[in-house]
């Protein structure tokens, strides 16, 4: 809701500077609901905190893939 | 307050049994001859020797009730006894302290009731039993407050094991166990579990805690998670919401390693159901972590191959330089002017350290970045490590198994000034040195950044120096709570430590920098930012590329 999806964190991300992992598409994708994707990408996420730093809106991006990850851990378990 | 409490009940207990045992008719007796010795002596005491000792039976005894007046009164206003906040109480604990409180009070009025009965009794005793004597039919009254007595002080210990004041017979082992160098590991143990249950919630961390005063947020302290472990409860929403500063873990008065345990619970997000049964309560299992079985791992395979150049000295800046631009360029040009043979393995973005991943609980998928780096950092044959941010330095100290000399860049800059290789003007301006957590109480590294600012600048002293740092809130272990607390805690901070109104808030870490320019006016400067500023000879010792002093490449460097 509050991104605007200016693509900072994706500019500034660890992760991003040696593979395609790119937040903004990841939030992009979770916004339309293509969660395959976003699930087998999120983990490549160092947890290192750059972007949110550079968010200029203040969103804790950190924390987000930190929910997704959780939240994609629990379908997972109930799905078997 | 604790000490009249607690050591005056110990010598009461003491004293007592000796008591019985010089004036009982034997000299071992049962425990309860000592506990209710007026009442089965009631004649006792009237002269010489006897009354002495009811002198110091009574002296004690009022010693406690001085004690207990102040627990009081903390308890009901702890801003009296100088604690801006006291720990909040669950029912059962409640009913035990009810008990407790009624232990004292309904023994002094029991020995006095008697003391009045028959005229005997001290000071306390002795004066309070005529005063009532007078009024009521006292040897008919002191019975019902004997019995009052035994029962509070039954409920008491039957409770005991329950409450927080299990930290009485736990503390005794984790003083042994302390003193023989045992310390709490990477996952929960026997010592761990002493720790845990020698909180006696005396909410000294609570009022530590800058989420308490800084954000208002009161249900995280450590008193609480530690309450929650001993509860079974699940822990893991308050063992993530922590700054992971240290204060508490410095003001603990029992000495109880809170950082590590609240990092235990950080590793496992499940925790036991809370027993229903009460005889497990009193028998519980140890307390297990059943670590989260990742379903989905994270995955590092990506990383490529490291070709670093090899040098004597690498330069590491981590995520968070690269974010504050003004710190690399600076450590460019010490280096630069310091003619060491250096490289800067991460110029160009690397990889984290993984000491974030850490502080998730995600030791395991840390393990990778640390390999990768490890393997980086050896391919290039230095000798020395050079960061500029605390976190890395912390996990490269703690977590990597390099043998190399790893240094902060306020160690770095130190050695650098000491062996003569930098020279420095003076910048005539005054600075307030902000101690970050991680290089301070997470490392013990207090001094050289001083002595390094005091080289080149006129160092103030702050309210908050040293271990007693305030935290600036950009922490990356805290990742509930929002960007708007953060503001409040690091502006809560900037309030002590500008203070004395300095021209600059010098600093040793990126995160920090950044978090406190976003909320002063202040100029916020990284310590090599003002060493580079007080640069004399602008100009570079180039990095020396003679053929003679670069490594060769067939050297056999181990």
């Amino acid at each position: 809701m509050l991104c605007i999806e200016c693509g900072g964190c994706s500019a500034t991300c660890t992760t991003g500077n040696f593979t395609r992992f790119s937040l903004r598409e990841l939030q992009i994708l979770i916004k339309r609901g293509e969660n395959a994707t976003v699930r087998d990408n999120i983990n490549k996420c160092m947890l290192c905190g750059k972007c949110t730093l550079v968010c200029p809106r203040g969103v804790n991006t950190r924390n987000v893939v930190m929910l997704a990850r959780e939240a994609f851990q629990k379908n997972l378990i109930h799905a078997v | 307050m604790h000490m009249s409490l607690a050591f005056g009940w110990f010598l009461l207990i003491f004293f007592g049994t000796v008591e019985a045992d010089i004036f009982g008719t034997r000299h071992l007796n049962a425990p309860y001859k000592a506990i209710f010795f007026r009442f089965f002596n009631p004649d006792h005491g009237r002269a010489g020797f006897e009354a002495a000792y009811g002198f110091l039976m009574d002296l004690i005894l009022a010693f406690i009730l001085s004690g207990l007046l102040l627990a009081v009164i903390k308890r009901f206003s702890s801003g009296v006894v100088g604690l801006k906040k006291t720990t909040r109480l669950k029912t059962l604990d409640k009913i035990a302290l009810a008990s407790l409180w009624l232990i004292f009070p309904s023994r002094l009025l029991a020995e006095s009731f008697t003391s009045g009965a028959y005229g005997t009794g001290s000071f306390l005793t002795g004066s309070l039993g005529t005063i009532l004597a007078s009024v009521f039919p006292a040897k008919e009254m002191a019975y019902p407050f004997w019995w009052l007595y035994s029962l509070s002080l039954g409920t008491f210990f039957i409770l005991l094991p329950l409450t927080r004041y299990m930290h009485i017979p736990t503390e005794l082992f984790l003083i042994f166990a302390r003193n023989s160098g045992i310390r709490t590991g990477d996952q929960v143990g026997a010592f761990s579990e002493i720790e845990t249950y020698s909180c006696s919630s005396c909410g000294i961390c609570i009022d530590a805690c800058q989420l308490n005063f800084s954000a208002g947020i009161t249900n995280i302290q450590s008193a609480y998670l530690l309450k929650g472990i001993r509860n079974h409860e699940n822990v893991g929403e308050i063992a993530h919401n922590c700054l992971m500063c240290g204060r508490c873990d410095s003001k603990c008065p029992v000495g109880i390693e809170l950082t590590p345990i609240r990092m235990i619970r950080r590793r496992a997000e499940v925790t036991e159901v809370p027993y229903s049964n009460i005889w497990k309560r009193y028998f519980p299992d140890r307390l297990k972590i059943i670590p989260t079985k990742h379903v989905i791992r994270e995955d590092y395979k990506w990383l490529p191959q490291a070709e670093p150049a090899r040098a004597d000295v690498i330069f590491f800046a981590g995520c968070m330089t690269h974010l504050t631009p003004s710190i690399k360029k600076s450590m460019v040009r010490i280096l630069d002017a310091s003619g060491v043979n250096y490289n800067f393995i991460d110029s160009d973005g690397g990889v984290c350290c993984g000491r974030p991943l850490m502080l998730a609980g995600q030791d395991k998928e840390a393990r990778e970045l640390i390999n990768f780096n490890s393997q980086m950092i050896r391919k290039s044959g230095a000798r020395t490590l050079v960061t500029s941010c605390p976190i890395c330095y912390k996990v490269f100290k703690e977590s990597y198994y390099l043998d190399i000399e790893i240094l902060h860049h306020s160690q770095f800059i130190k050695m650098l000034i000491d062996e003569g290789q930098l020279k420095l003007g003076f910048l005539r301006k005054n600075v307030a040195y902000h101690t970050p957590c991680e290089l301070g109480r997470g490392s013990g590294i207090y001094e050289e950044p001083k002595e390094v600012l005091k080289y080149v600048t006129r160092l103030q002293k702050t309210d908050c120096d040293d271990e007693n740092s305030l935290c600036c809130g950009g922490s990356l272990a805290n990742m509930k709570i929002s960007s708007q607390v953060r503001k409040r805690i690091a502006g809560d901070a900037l309030s002590v430590l500008t203070k004395g109104n300095p021209d600059i808030l010098a600093t040793a870490c990126p995160l920090c920098k950044k978090t406190f320019s976003h909320a002063t006016e202040t100029r916020v400067a990284d310590i090599a930012e003002l060493v580079a500023d007080a640069l004399v000879i602008p100009h570079l010792k180039k990095n020396l590329s003679d053929a003679m002093v670069q490594i060769p490449a067939t050297a056999d460097i181990g």
